[in-house]
């Protein structure tokens, strides 16, 4: 079995997967249900996925809903990325102690945990391929990034249940993965069967399906998957259009929409809680209580708060309107300028997060539209 | 000085630059030479003055005396630029102190001559209100930055 | 990834940039009534820490927090590490009343560097307002250390009041030289003063030096930054030979944390020092 291979599993071997994995001492982590949403962790069996969910979204909306099909993975995206496990929310990056006269490091690094992600979407794996540009670009500038990076398996599944927020075939990202998986699932399921077309990756994906049931995918199975892919790309809630984005919203810095978006936006940051791609932290220092240890944390933080663009005396970007315009510019134009690549996937978590419905898609229409909005900047 | 050195000080000096030779010959005739010792007051605040001064070099301030505060600079004037602009317009009277902070070599040219000359040569007043238009924009620009108080950051004091 | 699946051996990594490495305060001098500055020496077994002008640290006090402080000492005496500090936070306070030998975190050096390479036989204009002279001292310390590589080397320097002159003592040495011309302007200044009172983009117009063949950097507030490369564009000069120093929110310093963004730059890696005619789209507007 090499790399580039497709099989056959039934429903029953994703439960030896999942062993196989954490006998290779993995932690399986995968979608789960809590309070009322798919989220991700740590997932022992197939019982722990939310078999026969589904979600529905809108902006700013989320709720779970009985599927008969008992799909494993019926439903889109939930509040979490993977981001959550490659980036902690709250990560020490240095400890120190005081000592005669000043300080000394603290911390012995331990190994990176070792997560298989199980049921990343296409749109979240394109999302792993822009953070890996964004945190392996500078080798060693985040090594906390990299070994929990390199150390990551991931079992990638095909979206056959896009959201009604979702655009990922306007971005390009879905819904069939692209490369940068170990394992690539497309989940077949009708009153007939219930199986998986296993793809093959990577050499250590190998190695796992090696030991596990399964059969060669015949031509009727590929087309079987084929078909569910095609129903999802018809099934986008939302659509972008690219084209031309980059340099429309670079010409509207003094659009008057942004002051529209301002009326609407409670600067809450959920957008960028949610986005499997957004980056952004702060570094906290602190001490205990005697002053004798102190730690560095790496704290999400967001560009909608105002202290984000403090600079001795006050901050750069004090209107929401400023700060809007700061992340959805910086999502659809300026990323290109630094990472090659858009910063949205089409994920839609933004829009469903939101607790206004703020719409990126629509807001991206409205700023940059193919009419040129009055007051835009030459 | 004779006469023509007048002419090669005012035609060498950055505010007339440029200036036809014609013109310069016509404002000659309203120049006399000046010099100031350091703390010596050019004008006074309320003082009639229908004169501006060509400051050849030195230094001069331009002040104004705040109760309380004693004497505030306002900004200082040296060699190449020009100091006055109160003859322009009546009842030709000072704004502010002015006060050589060095020795100081000036020109002085006399407001109702020129104006006697710019009346009648309406090509000189253009020219000449041009050039003084250009100064007054200038200082107005640098006043408007000094109003700005760019390195000064309250709430860090 | 390629990885393999059993004994993962992470690759060599360099040293971790969020670590701060501790160096030790040698002095603490005042320099006007919230400014003082710092020289750091390398604790007994550290390394110097090399830097080029315009480059800045990361300092940290400990438990206190850490703040983005340019190098304002001299590049060829990298075993000083020298920086200037306004007191306006937390943090610039603790690092005040630091005394000597106490400890200070550094990470660094960060960002770009002034062009003084690229400059070689042209002239170089300085000119700094305020605070914004610290960033500029290592470019003066250069220039007049290797005098020869430079035409014509102009220093105009803004600040608000005689009394916030920053290195008053060294100003008087450089205007003492007869290689270099240092003009001081105040804002604002009592009659004891008896330097120039107006603001520095005035230097500008009358500074001897050849706009065709001149090197420009300035540092200072943002709204100077603008009139002074107006007053230089007006001089003859053109925005592809103006450099300029930026400030923004620097948490990480190794452009991962995305405070310090400005339009697609990260200042901290991209910058501090930009060539003017790549910012200058983003400076006239607002809250960028």
């Amino acid at each position: 079995m090499q790399p580039g291979d497709s099989v056959v599993i039934e429903r029953v071997v994703l439960d030896a997967l999942l062993a196989a994995l954490r006998e290779r001492g993995y932690e399986t982590v995968g979608p789960t249900v809590r309070e009322g949403a798919i989220v991700y962790d740590e997932i022992r069996a197939t019982s722990d996925l939310p078999a026969g969910w589904t979600d529905e979204q809108e902006g700013g909306h989320y709720r779970l809903r009985r599927d008969d099909r008992e799909a494993l993975f019926g439903y889109a995206v939930g509040p979490h990325s993977w981001r959550r496990y490659l980036e902690p929310p709250s990560l020490v990056r240095w400890r120190g102690r005081r000592v005669d006269g000043g300080f000394e490091d603290d911390l012995t690094p331990g190994p990176p945990p070792r997560y298989a992600f199980v049921g990343v979407r296409p749109c979240e794996l394109a999302a792993l391929l822009v953070k890996d540009r964004i945190l392996l670009g500078d080798p060693g500038a985040d090594p906390d990034y990299r070994s929990r990076r390199e150390s990551a398996f991931l079992v990638a599944v095909n979206c056959g249940s896009p959201a009604g927020t979702c655009f990922c075939v306007s971005m390009g990202t879905g819904p069939r993965f692209g490369p940068g998986f170990d394992l690539g699932l497309t989940e077949l399921v009708d009153d007939a069967r219930h199986d998986f077309v296993l793809q093959v990756g990577t050499a250590r994906g190998a190695a796992v399906v090696e030991g596990l049931p399964h059969r060669p995918a015949e031509p009727a199975d590929l087309t079987a998957a084929e078909a569910v892919l095609r129903e999802a790309e018809g099934r986008m809630g939302r659509s972008l259009e690219t084209e031309g984005l980059k340099e429309r919203l670079e010409r509207s810095y003094e659009n008057p929409h942004w002051d529209e978006v301002a009326k609407r936006c409670l600067s809450c940051g959920n957008c960028t809680m949610v986005c499997p791609t957004c980056f952004c932290s702060t570094v906290e220092d602190s001490t205990d209580l005697p002053g004798t240890r102190a730690e560095r944390r790496r704290i999400w933080d967001s560009c909608f708060s105002i202290e984000f663009s403090y600079v001795h005396g006050g901050s750069v970007r004090t209107s929401a309107g400023a700060r809007y315009r700061q992340w959805i510019t910086h999502k659809l134009a300026t990323w290109h300028d630094q990472f090659g690549v858009s910063g949205c996937v089409g994920c839609g978590r933004c829009i469903t997060w939101c607790p206004v419905g703020i719409d990126i898609t629509a807001e991206a229409r409205a700023i940059g539209g193919p009419a040129e909005a009055a007051g835009s900047r030459p | 000085m004779t006469i023509q050195s007048f002419e090669k000080v005012l035609a060498e000096h950055p505010f007339f630059k440029g200036l036809r030779p014609e013109h310069l010959d016509t404002l000659v005739g309203c120049a006399a030479n000046v010099r100031f010792t350091a703390g010596d007051f050019l004008f006074r605040e309320g003082q009639r003055i229908d004169h501006f001064w060509v400051i050849r070099e030195g230094k001069v301030t331009v002040e104004v005396f705040v109760p309380n505060k004693g004497e505030v600079t306002i900004e200082t004037v040296e060699g190449g630029e020009v100091l006055g602009w109160s003859w322009l317009f009546p009842p030709y009277k000072a704004h502010f102190d002015a006060r050589a902070l060095t020795h100081v070599r000036a020109l002085s040219l006399d407001g109702a001559c020129l104006r006697g000359k710019c009346e009648k040569d309406t090509v000189l007043g253009y020219e000449f209100m041009r050039r003084f238009n250009q100064l007054i924009v200038e200082r107005l620009e640098a006043t408007r930055m000094q109003l700005l108080d760019l390195y000064g950051d309250d709430d860090a004091r | 990834m390629t990885t393999p699946d059993s004994g993962t051996a992470p690759v060599a990594a360099p040293p971790d940039p969020m670590w701060p490495e501790p160096f030790e305060v040698r002095q603490v001098a005042r320099e006007t009534g919230d400014t003082f500055t710092l020289t750091l020496v390398p604790k007994v077994g550290s390394q110097p820490h090399p830097f080029a002008p315009g480059q800045f640290n990361m300092l940290y006090v400990f438990g206190v927090g850490e703040v983005p402080i340019s190098i304002s000492g001299d590049p060829d005496r990298p075993e000083l590490l020298v920086h200037t500090i306004r007191a306006v936070g937390a943090t610039t306070r603790a690092l005040q009343k630091l005394k000597r030998g106490d400890q200070v975190g550094v990470r660094g050096p960060f960002g770009t560097r002034w062009p003084v390479d690229q400059a070689h036989g042209q002239d170089i204009v300085l000119v700094a307002g305020g605070i914004g002279l610290a960033p500029i001292r290592p470019v003066v310390y250069h220039v007049l250390r290797h005098r020869a590589l430079y035409g014509r080397v102009v220093l105009l320097y803004g600040a608000r009041t005689p009394h916030d002159i920053l290195y008053a003592r060294e100003l008087r040495d450089w205007r003492g030289r007869f290689d270099a011309e240092v003009e001081v302007t105040v804002d604002r200044a009592t009659i004891e003063w008896q330097g120039g009172v107006g603001v520095v983009t005035k230097l500008i117009q009358r500074s001897p030096f050849d706009p065709s063949s001149a090197v420009a950097m300035i540092c200072g507030p943002e709204v100077m930054i603008r009139f002074a490369s107006l007053a230089l564009e007006k001089r003859g000069m053109t925005t592809a030979s103006i450099h300029v120093s930026m400030e923004r929110n620097m948490k990480c310093a190794v452009g991962l944390c995305g405070h310090c963004q400005l339009g697609p730059h990260f200042v901290c890696k991209d910058g501090p020092v930009f060539r003017y005619e790549r910012i200058e789209p983003l400076f006239g507007l607002r809250e960028v």
